[in-house]
């Protein structure tokens, strides 16, 4: 399938419903796509899930806390142990008014996988003995045991690359990949911000990251720089 | 000992060059957020050691002065520059080796580390909240786990202790504690006494150690 080239970001995440599970990826400051989380923040949806490694670090996710659109948080850092200025999330979390349900990074990105990849879980060692283990099922397997995580997808993921061809092919740069491939492949809607758009064959096909059968929606915007000053 | 004056120990800085000493020529490492991140500016380049940030590199060589690039940088956010060498992947990719034995080594900052080498660093009672990121797996997943921290918390209660009452990153994860105090080793037999810092006595270090600790190996002051 061919992805569809949209001329705004407002316009291409216009269908989110009410409720939806949105994967979002990028890590702090790489492979974030702002320009999405900022278009969602703009359609006011609500009871909204969020994926991501993080909310509060320097990203514009923490702005969907704004006007509370969201419900619920699954990501691997949200609180800070430190002090220091407290993100939006982290006082509606405080307050009651937010779900979070804090995944170890490796398991996270595992639990993605099986969901893209039409596994029915992961079997890892990680979180075993913590509180992570908590109302999951341990297998004993040879001797060794294992904590069973289940998959993980969303209705729409929104990620970022580098550059798209018009049929959706991605291409990354630097640490921008983290997150995004993966998530492209666990979501029914994938919605890709990129840098620049291309004809196909200008991103050589050994340099196609995300190949283009896991994006339906591409859309071209200015990069909205952040970063996480600790 | 409550209200005696803390001994001399090491700056964070020198903890960390004393963690660098630590690590394998030739080995890839992790370094986890906070103090563990100065560890990269204490190695030779000669070592040939590669770090690995989980977020998806491998070759960091430290913090960057140069302009900010938001798509290059560590798991703490920070801008890095790259060895020769280097490579990108996703965090899959990432993870499996972590998880895969592929890490040779990982340095990661601690709250609680018990006397049977269970580690607490990311939950933190008191506040309430924590954030988990990659700790758990690579605490799991490092073939050879470091941990650097103070010795003692901030009122001066001990860090290392028999069981630890903070909620766990990992049970029997850790092989070494390296503090501003001592390096302790993480033997099948519990903690054991390897160094100790300059001028800071063995007596000094069990007292503001809330675990059994054994005195009774080869010991050494740290060089520094």
């Amino acid at each position: 399938m061919i992805a569809e080239v949209f001329d705004s970001p407002d316009d291409a995440v216009s269908e989110i419903a009410e409720g939806a599970t949105i994967l979002v990826g990028g890590f702090v400051s790489a492979g974030t796509p702002s320009n999405l989380i900022l278009a969602l923040k703009r359609s006011g949806q609500t009871d909204l899930t969020a994926v991501a490694n993080n909310i509060g670090l320097g990203d514009l996710l923490d702005e969907l806390c704004e006007d509370r659109q969201l419900a619920r948080v699954i990501a691997t850092f949200a609180i800070r142990a430190s002090g220091g200025r407290k993100s939006r999330f982290e006082s509606l979390y405080h307050a009651g008014e937010v779900e979070l349900e804090l995944v170890p990074q490796g398991t996270l990105i595992e639990r993605l996988r099986a969901g893209g990849a039409g596994l029915g879980g992961v079997l890892t060692r990680t979180g075993l003995g913590t509180m992570m283990q908590d109302g999951k099922q341990v297998l004993e397997l040879d001797g060794e045991r294992w904590l069973l995580e289940r998959p993980l997808r969303g209705d729409v993921a929104l990620i970022k690359a580098w550059r798209a061809d018009r049929l959706g092919n991605l291409q990354y740069r630097l640490a921008g990949r983290n997150f995004n491939p993966v998530m492209a492949s666990a979501a029914d809607l994938v919605i890709a911000e990129v840098e620049e758009i291309v004809e196909p064959g200008e991103i050589p096909a050994d340099q196609v990251g995300t190949p283009a059968l896991y994006v339906d929606r591409i859309v071209q915007c200015e990069p909205i720089p952040v970063r996480w000053e600790g | 000992m409550p209200g005696a004056s803390p001994p001399a120990g090491l700056s964070r800085e020198l903890i960390a060059l004393r963690a660098a000493r630590e690590l394998e020529p030739g080995s890839v490492v992790n370094l986890g957020i906070g103090l563990p991140t100065l560890v990269a500016g204490f190695v030779e380049p000669t070592d040939q050691i590669l770090f690995q940030a989980e977020n998806g590199i491998l070759g960091y060589a430290g913090i960057s002065e140069s302009d900010f690039d938001p798509d290059l940088i560590n798991a703490g956010g920070q801008p890095v520059d790259l060895v020769a060498g280097a490579s990108f992947f996703d965090t899959a990719d990432s993870f499996a080796m972590i998880r895969g034995g592929h890490i040779e080594a990982a340095v990661l900052g601690g709250l609680q580390v018990s006397a049977q080498g269970d580690l607490a660093n990311w939950y933190v009672p008191a506040r309430g909240g924590g954030s988990v990121g990659g700790a758990m797996d690579l605490a799991v997943g490092a073939r050879k786990l470091i941990v650097a921290m103070a010795h003692v918390t901030r009122e001066g209660a001990p860090r290392i202790v028999e069981v630890s009452d903070y909620p766990l990153t990992a049970e029997r994860c850790v092989d070494v504690i390296i503090t501003d105090l001592a390096v302790i080793d993480v033997t099948k037999f519990g903690l054991a006494l390897r160094e100790t810092a300059p001028g800071v006595s063995v007596a000094e270090i069990v007292g503001r150690t809330g675990a059994k600790l054994d005195t009774s190996g080869p010991l050494s002051e740290m060089s520094l």
